[in-house]
């Protein structure tokens, strides 16, 4: 489904992200953790076609996307959501939508009747007529998931759609991500709720300054001691080991 | 959003039946160009009210409507309509040529805004250098009275015509309240980073919008002279003129039908109640219409179409 090859993103001096690598399979839910900075957005971006990559390559289903417009890459069936949530504020919810929908449905009506069936799926029919701006923060996480998903994509880049939302919303959004990934679109996703990672995905890879540290099931990486160190700081597994022993 | 603007509607009716109960003169020729810069108004709003991009500089496409015309007429004989006809599309074509040049660079808002109004100080300069598009003197369309000339003995005719194109003006505006491209220009005005990432092509959108505005923009133009019969380079490409284009629409309702009519009746209103009080004071109308201009966004921002939304029961947000 996506291959990312040594993938390199310089801003000036700073290596946001150094030689990542990433496949993912079509059908699963592939999560991409990590501590704050470690460059996940920036891989996203990348990938997406808002920066141009320094080095490596990005394949969507088996063809080359490297460096394409983010425009030709959606069109190709991959889509990101942002972390900072990007609403058009003065658009209703339906009419956010209805832009990812057109994508692919030239008629009005039938767009409108796409972003209906889309904002069902992630539970905003009831805020449809009310315009962007005024939605919650876990209203606008769910705008940014549904107008992505309207494109029809194949490959859906969440960027911490679970940030912000407190436990009984991110109860809820868990199946939704569930329900997509089952209606035939993979995901990958950024997260820092472990609970949700654990519950949605088979596997997961760790970054932490820009590189890619580890792979493998969420057990696996939680008692990985890369891992550990990366969040916990130098010498952190020793001294959890020792306190095991001890 | 979209509830029909009845009072706009009323307004535009009343408008293209003033005629019937109005002699031609005085007050037929100020409804007419309330009418022209209502259509001026809409070409901005199409691309500054619905796309979110503000140009300083659409006196390059109506000078570019009105000279086009002008040339074709007096220095090559070319029937008028079809001269008409030649100029929306060369304005079209302007529009298509300077949304290229600056949205494949990215320049936007401010940026944006300064190389428009360049653009329109260029042509300004250029044409008023050549004695062959009327240096500093302007060009007269001499007066020959026939339909083929469109010059009518009966001063209904035109404004008909021209009221005929503020209906179509508004009708392009409604249908981008209803159609793909309209729901692509307005989400590239709201945020153009979610834009692109839900595929949109923000280059061509943008331009295409820029067109579609020239168009129509030298489609007022063209009548502008046709009307008038003499345009030069300040009045045709002059900054005013860009003042006039972004002015109506900022007044009566950024993004709304009916909005650019309501300002373009608003500023003559003004500007004929300014010379009554206070004879021809040169440039009194611009300086009123600035004071306009900043009690409108002091205290009605989303302009007079915005006093209907206020008035509608507010939904309650969930």
């Amino acid at each position: 489904m996506l291959e990312i090859a040594h993938l390199t993103k310089r801003f000036g001096g700073l290596l946001a992200v150094n030689d990542a690598s990433l496949t993912m399979k079509a059908g699963s839910i592939v999560a991409l953790i990590g501590p704050n900075g470690a460059g996940k957005t920036t891989l996203f971006a990348t990938a997406c076609g808002f920066h141009k990559p320094d080095a490596g390559t990005v394949r969507l289903l088996g063809q080359p996307i490297t460096g394409l417009a983010p425009d030709r890459i959606c069109a190709r069936g991959m889509v990101r959501t942002f972390q900072i949530v990007q609403p058009f504020g003065r658009l209703s919810v339906a009419d956010n939508i209805a832009v990812g929908a057109h994508l692919h449905i030239a008629g009005r009506a039938a767009a409108l009747a796409a972003a209906r069936n889309v904002a069902a799926q992630v539970g905003l029919s009831r805020q449809l007529d009310q315009p962007a701006h005024t939605l919650t923060v876990a209203g606008r996480k769910r705008l940014e998931l549904a107008r992505a998903l309207a494109t029809q994509p194949k490959l859906l880049l969440l960027d911490e759609v679970m940030a912000g939302l407190n436990p009984a919303e991110i109860a809820e959004i868990v199946p939704v991500i569930r329900g997509i990934r089952d209606g035939g679109v993979s995901v990958l996703m950024i997260e820092h709720v472990m609970q949700a990672v654990v519950s949605l995905c088979e596997h997961a890879f760790v970054m932490a300054n820009g590189t890619m540290i580890a792979a493998g099931t969420p057990a696996e990486i939680a008692a990985d001691p890369r891992v550990i160190e990366a969040y916990l700081g130098h010498g952190a597994a020793a001294r959890l080991r020792g306190g095991h022993a001890a | 959003m979209k509830r029909l603007d009845l009072p706009g509607l009323i307004l535009l009716l009343a408008l293209g039946a003033l005629p019937l109960v109005v002699p031609p003169g005085f007050w037929m020729t100020s409804a007419l160009l309330v009418l022209l810069f209502a259509l001026l108004g809409q070409s901005w709003n199409i691309l500054g009210g619905y796309g979110g991009q503000y140009s300083f500089g659409h006196a390059l496409f109506f000078g570019t409507g009105a000279f086009t015309t002008a040339v074709l007429q007096v220095r090559q004989g070319v029937n008028a309509w079809l001269a008409g006809g030649t100029a929306v599309l060369l304005g079209a074509a302007a529009g298509a040529a300077v949304g290229w040049l600056v949205f494949r660079y990215r320049l936007r808002g401010s940026y944006f805004a300064l190389v428009t109004l360049a653009f329109a100080e260029l042509a300004r300069i250029l044409v008023s250098s050549f004695g062959y598009t009327g240096g500093g003197f302007g060009m007269l369309v001499p007066l020959k009275a026939g339909a083929w000339n469109f010059q009518f003995t009966d001063a209904r005719i035109p404004y008909w015509i021209v009221w005929a194109l503020v209906v179509l003006g508004t009708l392009l505006a409604m249908w981008l309240e209803r159609s793909r491209f309209g729901a692509r220009l307005m989400a590239v005005r709201e945020n153009e980073q979610a834009a692109q990432a839900l595929g949109i092509h923000l280059v061509r959108v943008k331009t295409a919008s820029l067109a579609l505005s020239a168009a129509l923009a030298a489609a007022a133009g063209a009548f502008y002279l046709q009307v008038f019969l003499f345009v030069d380079s300040g009045l045709g490409f002059g900054y005013g003129m860009s003042v006039q284009a972004l002015l109506a629409p900022i007044i009566g309702g950024l993004g709304t039908p009916f909005g650019p009519l309501y300002g373009a009746v608003v500023l003559r209103l003004v500007g004929e109640g300014a010379k009554r009080i206070a004879g021809n004071a040169p440039g009194l109308d611009l300086a009123l219409y600035g004071m306009l201009l900043i009690a409108m966004l002091r205290f009605l921002p989303a302009g007079l179409a915005g006093l209907r939304r206020r008035s509608a029961p507010r939904r309650r947000d969930a």
